[in-house]
């Protein structure tokens, strides 16, 4: 396995090497093609009239005089949309009496969030539909709102489906935990508040849903990073054959993790095409976007660490409560965050006895689901904090304590005590490497002196493991029709050169880039000469697509065996006609060669030209097959884990309470790295995205259920003054489950940054008395935290 | 709403004569009207940066004016800096150094990059950070597009002290 590591210098290797993305230029010319951008003919525009109230009855709806306005098409409400839609439910099989109610694409009876599309608008223009959208009457009683998850946990039921809020609950125990508390020299205890926040993708949501009547078939053009599960959702849920759905997604304006669930507006826009016969478009304004992507995270979790006389871990306890919106997304759920929480706490640790208890709870909100790095975010805040907690009340630095606990790099496979399978990750490398890019002890001598002129700076650190390459064991399992593996075809042109179609996504990461790269590479043949098309279901193998950081380790073991596979082909063409041995024979360079000695016998464009064009001159009963079509599956472990360690270096002005970020490392293993210079970009996107959660981003409701900052200029978006220049380093452990040897790195970044912030904050503020234990970080809160205000 | 509108305006070197409403924003007319969709729309309130075009060589948010109040205007956008060539060396760097990913914020960056290196300065890093703050990335970080603008002002002062 992993045969070619150190082969960088051949020709066409191009696996671990730094170039840049070819479908990159349009991008920077203004010839992006966004769905935004999308005009077909007869095509018409939606608009929403939302709910003003988080939750209540409806009473009427009086649509007459929107239906009048000219150039308004149609008014849609409720029962228009439910009487062709089947209802969806946003639960997964293997998470036991998970419940949540059914959704339809606009309400019947209830109002559960407060910007819930009500009624759509059709009109020959956008403003023409917000226009009518103005004159429609909603009558709604309004009903006590559900805005407290503590509370809504014990508050009668607000789905009349349900018994009670709880949408999931489960416990892990692997024992041993009381009497390691017991037992234990030292203990630390801490409180958590982790805020809602949301992707803010620069394009909003976007679909134009075209549903031609006289084949009975639709086409949609969906700015989404999984069309092969919309296929399935628009086929199934509207009754459409599958292979009548065509989706496509063209270039997506950012996605991370928002664009692959289903949205209530996505599906009546499909709904109103079906019943109007024409192409519908729906673009999401930012205000729609706060009240209807969806948000993450917002969790409180209390969490304890047991510890022996030497600083060893021996216990961890943690209750997590997350507050997910009045429904379960659909098809991912919303209970898959709060699932890996509980199973990557204390993740890097060499401890034995866990315990955890998780409650997923329904409240009158928007969904929470999937964003990028799902629960790690909270996992690795809460253990990093802990084991900081426990290094100031033992006396021991940081990094020592960690060195203390971390598993050995030399104990794997291991399984940890929340059941996750690590084949091998490098925790004690990372963490060397980390202390010795940041300069450490130089750090901590500057740290000292400034603190004698008055200067509050403060070094955190943090630890994390990630989950990539998932296996069915994430949703296939759990019933749900989202594939764990990825398919490619790999078509030899005339002229030699190779198109290639293949079901992992772009949006804007790099995947068609490395793609090209692994099978330019594996071909033996100039990556100018691959042409890589992703995101359209008609023309690509079905797949799973791009999220959980399946592109490289998936994707690319797919690109990869399946250019094997045309490889051995085209070598058999060729020894037909040197009639030479295929096994002694190579490409390189778009040249057959003589495998021992590299000596040019024929170019790769005229084997494909005899082929192509005169079959007649190879021998009888040749048969050349000059495309391949390949799948390929995650076998061996359920996911591959990869880990890593991030340093922060921050400012904290105790009497403003702003923080400047002055510096961010992070030091990541994600296995054989295909192209460093994506990798880094991946890291550092995450790494802000982290930090963003950390200082400044959060979606914040009154007590009656109503987003008080839902605008762009009210939601704080990290900006380029205030994020730190980012340095990056990398161990490399490649995964023995793959020839190629990737695992994921889009969310690495992000499943540490905050908590490495954290800890960076509560060092500045060592001495003062404060410890902050909830993000965003901002000054008001680290003011109140220090007693100031 | 009331009737339509006459306006006569440049846009990227071309004579526009055009009816629009009046409450048509400019981006909207650029993107809607004359189909220039290089130019993107993220926030519509002036704050993402992601609708900066040109006007008068100066950038502007096209999302908080109404296209009747560029009659009479130059409208430059990604589109017409690509075509006169005014920024090949920053599109050759963006690429180069990988400064973009999704590509949605890209041309208002590269209107804002325009204007920052307009002046001939050479900014450091961080006055290059602060002339981006009006212009919101979600994917990149930052760093890579301020390397990029860097890189690109280190190389124009470069060729301007080789032609001296």
């Amino acid at each position: 396995m992993n045969a070619f590591a150190g082969s960088i210098d051949r020709p066409n290797s191009y696996i671990g090497r730094s170039v840049s993305r070819p479908n990159a230029k349009r991008l920077l010319e203004g010839r992006g093609r966004y769905v935004t951008d999308l005009v077909l003919p007869r095509m018409l525009h939606a608009a929403f009239v939302r709910s003003p109230y988080a939750h209540g009855r409806l009473v009427s709806i009086d649509i007459e005089e929107a239906k009048a306005l000219s150039g308004v098409r149609a008014v849609f409400t409720g029962e228009d949309l439910a009487s062709i839609c089947a209802p969806w439910t946003g639960t997964l099989e293997h998470f036991n009496n998970m419940k949540s109610p059914p959704q339809v694409p606009l309400p019947l009876e209830k109002v559960m969030w407060s910007g819930q599309p009500v009624v759509l608008i059709v009109a020959d223009s956008r403003a023409i539909a917000e226009d009518a959208a103005e004159l429609v009457i909603v009558d709604i009683e309004e009903l006590p709102a559900l805005a407290d998850p503590v509370e809504a946990m014990s508050a009668e039921a607000m789905s009349q489906e349900l018994a009670d809020n709880i949408c999931f609950a489960t416990k892990l125990d692997s024992g041993g935990v009381e009497e390691a508390f017991d037992a234990a020299d030292t203990t630390v205890g801490q409180s958590f508040i982790f805020g809602r926040h949301t992707a803010v993708t620069l394009e909003p949501r976007a679909i134009v849903a075209d549903y031609d009547p006289s084949e009975n078939r639709l086409t949609a053009h969906h700015a989404t990073q999984t069309p092969y599960q919309f296929q399935d959702v628009y086929s199934r849920h509207y009754g459409i054959p599958e292979a009548n759905v065509r989706v496509i997604a063209p270039d997506i304006g950012g996605s991370f993790g928002m664009k692959l669930h289903v949205y209530h507006e996505e599906m009546a826009v499909v709904g109103a095409s079906i019943l109007l016969g024409r192409p519908i478009k729906y673009v999401a304004d930012r205000m729609e976007s706060f009240v209807s992507d969806i948000h993450a995270r917002d969790h409180r979790v209390t969490g304890r660490l047991a510890l022996d006389r030497d600083g060893r871990i021996t216990a961890m306890d943690v209750d997590d409560v997350t507050a997910i919106g009045a429904f379960s997304s659909y098809p991912r759920t919303s209970a898959v965050e709060g699932n890996q929480v509980i199973r990557l706490m204390g993740a890097p640790y060499d401890f034995s006895s866990y315990r955890a208890n998780l409650s997923v709870v329904f409240q009158n909100k928007v969904q929470t689901s999937q964003y990028r790095a799902v629960g790690h975010p909270i996992a690795c805040a809460v253990t990093e904090c802990l084991v900081d907690a426990a290094a100031r009340e033992l006396g021991l630095d940081p990094f020592e304590i960690r060195e203390r606990n971390l598993i050995p790099d030399n104990s794997y496979p291991r399984t940890s005590p929340t059941g996750y399978q690590f084949e091998k990750l490098s925790h004690q490398v990372c963490l060397a490497r980390l202390k010795s890019i940041m300069n450490y002890d130089d750090l901590l001598a500057e740290q000292a002196d400034l603190r004698v002129k008055g200067v509050l700076r403060g070094i955190g650190i943090a630890l994390f493991v990630e989950i990539t390459n998932p296996s069915p064991a994430f949703y296939g399992v759990g019933g749900a029709r989202i594939s764990a593996q990825d398919g490619a075809i790999l078509k030899l042109t005339p002229s030699g050169e190779v198109h290639c179609s293949i079901s992992v996504t772009e949006q804007g990461q790099g995947t068609e880039t490395i793609i090209g790269q692994i099978v330019a590479d594996q071909l033996g043949i100039d990556r100018e000469k691959v042409r890589v098309m992703t995101g359209d279901t008609d023309t690509t193998p079905h797949g799973g697509a791009t999220w959980a950081c399946r592109g490289a380790g998936i994707g690319g073991e797919t690109a990869l065996q399946a250019a094997r596979k045309l490889k051995a082909n085209l070598l058999a063409v060729a020894g037909l006609i040197l009639q030479a041995q295929p096994g002694e024979l190579d490409i390189r360079a778009d040249w057959i060669v003589e495998a021992v000695t590299g000596q040019q016998r024929i170019s790769l464009a005229e084997v494909a030209r005899i082929a192509f064009f005169r079959s007649d001159t190879l021998p009888p009963e040749t048969q050349a097959q000059l495309s391949v079509v390949h799948h390929y599956a995650p076998q061996g472990y359920p996911f591959a884990f990869t880990n890593g360690a991030q340093g922060c270096l921050v400012e904290v002005d105790a009497e403003t309470g702003f923080v400047k970020i002055l510096k961010h490392w992070v030091v990541e293993d994600c296995g054989r790295i295909i192209n460093p210079l994506l990798v880094d970009e991946q890291v550092r996107g995450g790494v802000v995205q982290g930090l963003g959660a950390a200082f400044f981003e959060e979606c914040l409701y009154n007590e009656d259920g109503q987003l008080t900052n839902g605008s762009l200029a009210d939601y704080l978006v990290p900006m380029a003054c205030e994020m730190p220049d980012i340095e990056i380093s990398h161990v490399e452990t490649p995964t023995r489950d793959t020839e190629l040897g990737a695992k994921g790195c889009g969310e690495a970044g992000t499943a540490a940054a905050s908590a490495a912030a954290m800890n960076a904050v509560n060092d500045a503020l060592v001495g003062h008395g404060a410890v902050l234990t909830q993000i965003p970080m901002t000054p008001t809160r680290i003011l109140r935290a220090l007693g100031t205000i | 709403m009331s009737g339509k509108v006459a306006i006569s305006l440049t846009v990227n070197g071309e004579t526009i004569e055009a009816l629009v409403a009046p409450r048509t924003t400019l981006a909207d007319f650029l993107r809607q009207d004359i189909q220039l969709t290089g130019t993107h729309t993220g926030c519509e309130m002036g704050v993402c940066g992601a609708c900066l075009v040109l006007l008068d060589d100066r950038p502007v948010h096209a999302c908080l004016m109404f296209a009747v109040q560029a009659d009479g205007c130059a409208v430059e956008t990604i589109e017409g800096l690509t075509h006169r060539r005014a920024i090949d060396d920053l599109q050759k760097v963006f690429h180069e150094r990988n400064a973009l990913q999704c590509g949605f914020c890209t041309p208002g960056m590269l209107v804002s990059a325009y204007g920052i290196l307009a002046s001939g300065g050479e900014p450091d890093r961080d006055g290059i950070r602060d002339a981006l703050s009006g212009n919101y990335c979600r994917c990149t970080g930052y760093e890579a597009i301020v390397d990029a603008i860097e890189m690109t002002a280190r190389q124009r002062r470069q060729h301007r002290e080789e032609e001296a």
